[in-house]
């Protein structure tokens, strides 16, 4: 469905990606995991055609993603949904006008149509009695779900989740976690999941991507990653605070620092 | 040299800056006419760029008319010319007071209010999720603003023109006794539709685009952070303020001679 080559990316003269392959296969569901700041989330925006690479191709469905900002991605766009990290509802709208939001700016759809699929949208997250409330009368994980039906309403072919299990309660994130397997299985989507929470990742993901120092340091089945004796993906599949990647930011000898400003 | 430095850099980020603004403009300009088929957004954005700021615009342009009616009595009077004082006001008003201080204040009220908005979507990635639905918010977002800023501003500047002349006959009249038929009618005979009038609309529209595109930008540029969005709607009052003031003078040497 999504195929990364050699993509190349950095900023501030820090290089983020350097080489970065991978390949998100139809109808499973891809986790990609790393530590915070290994460029999982942007990644997702590659895919989604936000940002464009400094070098290197990715295509969607066959075809390159085009980063002009035109119709053409616009065209790709409307076979993708996102989910965001803060649910990025539009808070000027209730949950029914939210999930609406995609049909009324994409189809001349009639109401009574928009209504119904708004309804069942909403029922599939467990979420069709609080139609009428605000985003802001809302928990996290309701906005999240929330957030899920909005990206779900136009039946997309892929659907993008940017750190899904963030700031959850365990009930929300157990929510979550069964919506995204569901969802995917139910309605033959593809799934990207970006996520550091190693347990969730691992339940519900057919393939694992894990990323650090700006390329794939391990990828495979959950199992297989999980028993990998590679040192860097053993160190954050198993949460270990030292090892290949260091506890300590880069900085000067330590006695030397604290003697004074060199 | 490092200040000579410092000022180059602060010379190059300024014209960056502008050129990102142009840049800026034309997309919104471009958004705002295909939005025009959805008026419906545009009368949203009227309501609360227009109306929720039609109350200030009122009661600000109420007591200055009353300050003008009362200063420029005062000053009239020792020429036994109270009688002009309706011309007097009418014409501070509608030519230079009614648009500036509208503009002004529509800068503290609406173009705050446009740029913490936009920055807030854009920190709250609602702008970006706009995207990754196939909406451009240029169109869905931007475009209606713009076109709303436009129409208000020419309306809540004859509204605190009209409300200032108003102030003026309440302290002309009701206070120190001027003629109210002397009022109104030096007025009428002053006051030319052309000269006065039409050009104190073109000004006011003019800070409306002004404000509007100052506003908006900001906010569409602000960091995502809520310190970012602080300083974006801290220059959006500043910088349109002083464009307003700045274009001020260059609009009156332009409409009345000078330059």
């Amino acid at each position: 469905m999504v195929e990364v080559s050699d993509l190349q990316f950095g900023y501030h003269g820090r290089a983020v990606f350097s080489g970065l392959n991978l390949r998100i296969p139809r109808g499973k569901v891809t986790v990609v995991m790393g530590p915070s700041g290994c460029g999982k989330s942007t990644l997702l925006g590659f895919i989604g055609g936000r940002i464009r690479p400094q070098g290197g191709m990715v295509r969607f469905d066959g075809e390159e993603v085009p980063y002009d900002a035109g119709e053409r991605l616009f065209a790709m766009r409307r076979k993708m949904g996102m989910l965001f990290q803060s649910s990025a509802l539009l808070t000027d709208l209730s949950v029914y006008e939210n999930v609406a939001f995609p049909l009324r700016e994409q189809t001349d759809l009639l109401e009574p149509l928009i209504r119904i699929l708004v309804l069942m949208k909403l029922e599939l997250v467990g979420l069709r009695g609080a139609r009428d409330l605000m985003p802001s009368s809302l928990s996290g994980g309701m906005a999240r779900r929330v957030a899920l039906a909005r990206a779900i309403v136009l039946d997309p072919a892929m659907i993008m989740y940017d750190e899904p299990f963030v700031g959850l309660d365990p009930i929300s994130m157990g929510v979550i976690v069964k919506l995204i397997r569901e969802l995917n299985d139910a309605l033959g989507l593809t799934s990207v999941v970006v996520t550091h929470d190693v347990r969730e990742g691992c339940s519900i993901a057919d393939y694992v991507y894990l990323l650090g120092n700006g390329r794939v340091i391990g990828h495979g089945p959950p199992q297989e990653v999980m028993r990998s004796e590679q040192p860097e993906t053993r160190q954050f599949m198993q949460g270990l605070p030292d090892g290949p990647v260091g506890y300590h930011y880069p900085a000067r000898e330590y006695l030397a620092d604290l003697e004074g400003p060199g | 040299m490092s200040w000579i430095q410092g000022l180059g850099r602060s010379g190059i980020d300024f014209v960056v800056r502008l050129g990102h603004a142009v840049v800026f403009l034309c997309h919104a300009l471009h958004g705002a006419f295909r939005c025009l088929p959805r008026f419906g957004l545009v009368i949203q954005q009227l309501y609360s760029i227009g109306v929720l700021t039609v109350l200030i615009i009122l009661v600000s342009g109420l007591f200055v008319g009353m300050v003008l009616g009362m200063q420029g009595y005062y000053q009239l009077v020792n020429f036994s010319a109270e009688s002009s004082l309706g011309l007097v006001v009418a014409l501070f008003l509608v030519r230079e007071l009614g648009p500036v201080l509208a503009a002004l204040l529509f800068a503290g009220r609406a173009g705050s209010a446009l740029t913490a908005e936009i920055g807030l979507m854009k920190a709250t990635e609602q702008i970006s999720a706009m995207e990754m639905m196939a909406v451009d918010p240029m169109k869905r977002v931007i475009g209606p603003r713009f076109v709303a800023g436009v129409i208000a501003m020419p309306l809540l500047a004859a509204m605190m023109s009209a409300i200032g002349i108003l102030g003026g006959y309440l302290i002309g009249h009701v206070q120190f006794g001027v003629d109210s038929g002397v009022y109104w009618s030096s007025m009428n005979e002053g006051v030319d539709l052309l000269d006065d009038v039409l050009n104190g609309v073109i000004k006011s529209i003019v800070f409306g685009f002004v404000v509007t595109w100052v506003a908006l930008f900001e906010g569409y540029d602000a960091v995502p952070t809520s310190e970012g969005v602080s300083r974006a709607t801290t220059r959006t009052v500043v910088t349109s303020s002083l464009a307003v003031l700045g274009g001020d003078f260059i609009l009156t040497a332009l409409m009345f001679g000078g330059l």
